[in-house]
């Protein structure tokens, strides 16, 4: 027998679902800022190995020469991005959501057994509550990152009238390069989570959307290997 | 995405074991800390043990019930996706509402209106008492970029430099050469110039403060005397400078221009400003992005009213404050 099983309240839905459209505004309108001074690189020396960006790159989104409608996406994108992260923030302290999304001391070697078993290197999945360690220090990382990417954003906007925030994230120039590593990050977060959700399946993903989940019952769960290896998440 | 209607009549089983928290029907509400919920232990004992008739009636109505959820499954999967993709398609139907909007100064009306609202926010935290980081001169770039020839026609010729001066309701123009200029304390600022593109340079000039200037020559007041603090009602808006061509203008907000840093810069790096950099008088305006510090002041006024600005009527923000 099958129940349902609240799993992601309605709030945190719509906060997940507000800031898809509204991080990749700010991605593809970040990048039209960065083009006019496109300086990074990853390589030693005089060998470049990745050039930001490729020309191909640039042709393939139509990235050239749009650095005032770049500027002006984003700076009332932030509004929204600003606004939907503390919105966020502040829903999951007051519900408690947060117990459930910070990691614990235990977080870390349990990420290393999820990381473990999902590349099938190891039989052994950790008992987790509604996320595992890897999904708690993902989901805190990527608010932490968000908090990153507004303080090194206003290092940048205005480096002169809160010279204080730009003095934090070591100058003017730093605070671009890691506001830059930062937006690489939030692509290759969205690639592994992207693929994570396609492995957990349908009923993970529908909870997304839903807010519950389709469980076994109780009476089912109570044997030996599923109180073991908890519900799939 | 919950439906009331659902609610009522359908229940399912493990309700009946369970002590509470089941007034929203198919939903267990998951305690705060799932490590609270007893686990059921092998051997430890069914709560409710069933009689063989018992599990008749059960099986009956888990069947009947499994059916019913099944369809309340369906059901609210099926709200729940469309309010998701109503909720995509109306943000791409706003994105394509906001790129068909006529154009202000080249930028899309909505945005042109949030930009302009952010000045608003940004002037909020301007004060005067925010200055630039400056460096030891030694950290000076040598051969400072030059990244815009706008308005600096190769026929221009130094020698031939006057500098034309509007005052705020004042209809006569003015003039000065480069010894009223220069008679004026001079001011130093070696300043990270940031360029609106991303680019920024450590960078060393030499001036006359725009407010001393400002001071001396009487000007940007309305009657015409130097600046009175207590009386900054007294002060134009803004003030406005022009290449000799006019090819190139930009607009400064008063607060902006009599800031301490903002220079009428003739010197670089201690020498006489090169030709390209502006020679011989360019403006430094260390607050703002570096399409502010114009080369070549040919013309200034001062008004009340908003002075054209090049690279506002290209789509940028008017301000391009820092």
């Amino acid at each position: 027998m099958k129940r349902l099983e609240k799993k992601h309240p309605l709030a945190i839905r719509w906060f997940h679902w507000t800031n898809f459209p509204v991080l990749a505004i700010m991605i593809w309108s970040g990048t039209l800022i960065y083009w006019a001074n496109d300086i990074y690189r990853i390589g030693f020396g005089d060998k470049t190995l990745l050039k930001f960006y490729p020309d191909s790159f640039y042709k393939a989104f139509n990235i050239d020469g749009r650095l005032a409608e770049g500027m002006a996406w984003h700076f009332v994108f932030m509004w929204f991005f600003f606004i939907n992260g503390l919105l966020y923030v502040l829903y999951t302290i007051f519900s408690g959501e947060w117990r459930l999304l910070v990691p614990d001391r235990k977080s870390f070697k349990e990420a290393i057994q999820v990381t473990l078993y999902d590349f099938h290197l190891s039989k052994y999945k950790p008992p987790q509550d509604k996320y595992n360690g890897a999904q708690k220090i993902a989901y805190t990382s990527i608010i932490i990152m968000g908090i990153g990417s507004l303080i090194t954003g206003l290092a940048i906007y205005k480096p002169v009238q809160w010279g204080w925030v730009t003095w934090l994230c070591g100058g003017y120039t730093s605070a671009r390069v890691i506001h830059f590593i930062l937006t690489i990050g939030y692509v290759l977060f969205f690639l592994i989570h992207l693929v994570q959700v396609i492995l957990a399946g349908w009923n993970n993903f529908r909870a997304m959307v839903v807010g519950f989940d389709v469980v076994e019952n109780k009476e089912n769960i109570s044997t030996p290997e599923h109180t073991e290896t908890g519900p799939e998440s | 995405m919950n439906d009331p209607e659902e609610k009522e009549g359908n229940k399912v089983p493990g309700d009946n074991t369970n002590e509470s928290g089941h007034s929203e029907g198919f939903y267990e509400t998951r305690p705060d800390n799932a490590s609270d919920e007893p686990v059921q232990q092998p051997g430890s004992g069914n709560p409710i043990p069933e009689t063989p008739q018992e599990q008749i009636v059960e099986e009956a109505d888990d069947n009947a019930d499994e059916l019913a959820m099944k369809n309340a499954v369906r059901r609210k999967t099926i709200i729940g996706l469309s309010v998701l993709l109503g909720m995509l398609i109306l943000f791409v139907l706003g994105f394509a509402w906001v790129i068909n909007q006529p154009k202000d100064q080249k930028a899309y009306r909505p945005l042109r209106k949030v930009m302009d609202f952010n000045v608003k926010v940004n002037k909020q935290f301007y004060k005067e008492s925010h200055l630039a980081a400056t460096y030891p001169v030694s950290k000076a770039e040598k051969n400072p970029r030059v990244n815009g020839d706008l308005g600096m026609d190769t026929s221009f010729k130094v020698e031939d430099w006057q500098l034309y001066v509007v005052n705020v309701d004042c209809h006569d123009t003015l003039v000065f050469n480069m010894d009223s200029i220069k008679k004026l304390p001079k001011t130093e600022i070696c300043f990270n110039f940031k360029c609106i593109e991303g680019w920024s340079q450590v960078t060393y000039w030499g001036g006359v403060r725009f407010i001393d200037f400002v001071n001396h020559y009487h000007l940007a007041t309305h009657n015409h005397k130097p600046i009175n603090p207590d009386y900054v009602d007294e002060l134009a808006r803004y003030a406005g400078f022009q290449t000799p061509d006019n090819e190139y203008y930009v607009g400064l907000d008063i607060a902006s221009a009599l800031h301490p840093q903002t220079l009428l810069c003739y010197e670089m790096n201690g020498k006489p400003l090169p030709y390209d950099q502006g020679a011989p008088l360019r403006l430094i305006v260390p607050v703002k992005y570096g399409i502010k510090s114009l080369k070549r002041i040919g013309v200034i006024f001062f008004s009340d009213k908003r002075p054209a600005d090049y690279w506002y009527e290209q789509g940028y923000d008017y301000d391009a404050a820092l």
